[in-house]
């Protein structure tokens, strides 16, 4: 009969059962490096960039004073122009999270409710690889279409709705010399972009939804229309929230977008960029980046209560 | 929620509305790759007047598009390995044993990917600076894998949280040191997650921009060339064909990532 030769007592086999017999060191080992790298690298530049805002600059000079102070953060809400820039930032979140909503919820039932495995698991990619890639080449892509020479207004004149564009462009507020350097034309293009982050979490909560509630509202005698309402929507509404989180956070610290497609008038993103850049006031750009940091605590901490994070 | 069994049909509403979303969607990538094929080099005016191959060849021999797309595969590679190893770690960790300020490990890797892209790239230009760290290769390479490590980290944890933990002890059982398991049982396991989180953070990588521009100085990666073209363009023709070959080069990654994890419950790239 043949014995079963035990492996030989080497330093490998040592080293394993020290790490095993002893859970703590293994647990050390295994945790020690990722969070090394998040607690020193991410959240030691976080805390000195917060650092930073109770820094201040020297006017005259213009060199970064080292020394505590809430002077930047005096100057930062004492400027009303900075009040226009929150506010037009926020409108334009909200916006741009209203119409995500409202244009992915169809495609999202759609796909749980009606679409077959093939095309359900093509809607799914097809939403993925936005998601994922091309975020600057998508970006571009609205630049050739909104041109003055571009498809828009191609299409526009040919079925004969040029007039319509026009009255559009010279509405107040959203309208401007053409689409690319309108408000409207920036909103086109945060929608485009963060679509793909509400679409997702909306399947995955109408994924959620048990069959046997359904058929208890339809057999209750709710008609369809009903059932929708009444039982299918409240169950997706998590799911909006947790998309909302998404395309509320992007939109706010986006910079790149607002600079492309719309007209010069900034947004907090950009007004972050200008003061660490050119301005190189590193202490008022980190008082600016407190505000998407309070929006985003504040939007979070409510989802939480919504229940969106069981929906993620 | 399953599909409909009673076979109601979806009204031409839902129909419509369904459709024009995903047409929404992915008209403006066919444009692109549309326009990358005009032979009007000057404007973007369409119909494009006609058909033409010539600025692919223009835009391969442009020794800048050559170097920024070097550039950013090696830092979509190395960060990309960074991630794998780190993300794995942490989700192990995670799945392990139950610690103290469990929690608060996983907020922290959410943290680089939930608050906005320009908190991340000032928070690092700021320490950067205040280290007196000169920018390089390294310190793009530091500002992806920072927020490419919950990529590898949510596909890792979500397989191993399906991962019977009998598997182990039998092995163990069996005479297996730990070193064996991890490799005959823990790793064959985790092996197509842990490869579709890399893909994805090989994807998020080569196509990031906000975060690098405050992590790259001088150096361009193709996205930073890009961003230039857009914001000064010099000749549109050339930026379209890099447009193209960007989507290209993302989409690779992100249908290999689904298609190796589309069998299993937790297809990667649900969440971002």
């Amino acid at each position: 009969m043949n014995t079963l030769a035990l492996p030989a007592d080497g330093p490998l086999r040592r080293l394993s059962t020290r790490l095993i017999g002893g859970p703590r060191l293994m647990l050390f080992l295994l945790l020690a490096p990722p969070l090394a790298w998040l607690g020193i690298i991410y959240l030691g530049s976080l805390f000195a960039l917060l650092a930073q805002s109770f820094f201040s600059i020297d006017e005259f000079s213009g060199v970064v004073v080292r020394e505590f102070s809430f002077a930047t953060y005096r100057e930062f809400l004492g400027n009303p122009s900075n009040h226009d820039i929150v506010l037009r930032t926020v409108t334009m979140a909200a916006c741009v999270t209203v119409a995500c909503a409202v244009i992915a919820f169809p495609i999202a039932y759609y796909s749980v409710r009606f679409a077959g495995p093939r095309l359900k698991a093509l809607i799914y990619l097809g939403v993925m690889l936005p998601l994922w890639s091309s975020y600057l080449v998508r970006v571009y892509s609205w630049k050739l279409i909104l041109a003055r020479e571009g498809i828009v207004n191609w299409f526009a004149n040919a079925l004969g709705l040029g007039g319509v564009l026009e009255a559009v462009l010279e509405l107040p507020v959203v309208g401007g010399p053409s689409l690319s350097t309108s408000h409207l034309g920036t909103f086109i293009v945060f929608v485009y972009i963060w679509l793909p982050f509400m679409i997702l979490p909306v399947i995955a909560a109408l994924e959620r939804v048990p069959a046997s509630v359904i058929e208890a509202s339809g057999d209750l005698g709710a008609r369809p229309r009903e059932t929708f309402r009444r039982v299918i929507l409240p169950l997706a509404f998590p799911g909006i929230v947790a998309g909302s989180i998404f395309t509320f956070s992007l939109t706010l610290g986006d910079y790149i977008i607002p600079g492309i497609i719309g007209p010069s008038t900034p947004y907090l993103g950009q007004a972050v960029y200008a003061h660490q850049g050119v301005a190189g006031n590193i202490p008022m750009a980190a008082a600016f980046t407190i505000v998407p940091i309070v929006i985003m605590g504040a939007y979070l901490a409510l989802a939480k209560r919504l229940g969106a994070f069981d929906a993620l | 929620m399953p599909s409909d069994r009673h076979g109601a049909r979806p009204g031409i509403a839902l129909r419509t509305a369904a459709l024009g979303g995903m047409l929404f969607l992915h008209v403006p990538i066919a444009i692109i790759v549309l326009y990358a094929f005009s032979s009007e080099s000057k404007s973007f005016v369409f119909p494009i007047p006609g058909f033409t191959l010539k600025w692919f060849g223009v835009a391969f021999q442009r020794p800048d598009i050559r170097e920024a797309l070097l550039l950013s595969l090696q830092v979509a590679a190395v960060s990309t390995i960074v991630a794998m190893i780190l993300g794995t770690l942490a989700a192990a960790a995670v799945w392990r044993s139950r610690f103290f300020g469990r929690e608060a490990v996983s907020l922290l890797l959410i943290l680089p990917i939930a608050l906005p892209g320009i908190i991340t790239g000032i928070a690092l230009r700021a320490a950067l600076n205040l280290a007196e760290i000169p920018f390089s290769f390294w310190t793009i390479v530091i500002g992806h894998a920072t927020f490419c490590i919950v990529v590898v980290y949510n596909n890792v944890l979500a397989r191993f949280r399906r991962t019977n933990r009998a598997l182990i002890e039998a092995s163990m059982d069996l005479g297996a040191d730990g070193f064996q398991t991890l490799r005959h049982v823990i790793l064959p396991n985790i092996a197509t997650a842990l490869l579709a989180g890399g893909m994805l953070a090989f994807a998020l990588s080569f196509d990031e921009v906000i975060v690098t521009t405050f992590t790259a100085g001088q150096q361009s990666t193709l996205p930073i060339w890009m961003l230039s073209e857009l914001v000064r363009p010099r000749e549109r023709p050339v930026t379209n064909v890099v447009a193209v070959f960007v989507i290209a080069v993302t989409f690779v990654p992100i249908v290999l990532a689904f298609r190796l994890t589309r069998d299993t419950q937790d297809v990667a790239g649900s969440t971002k």
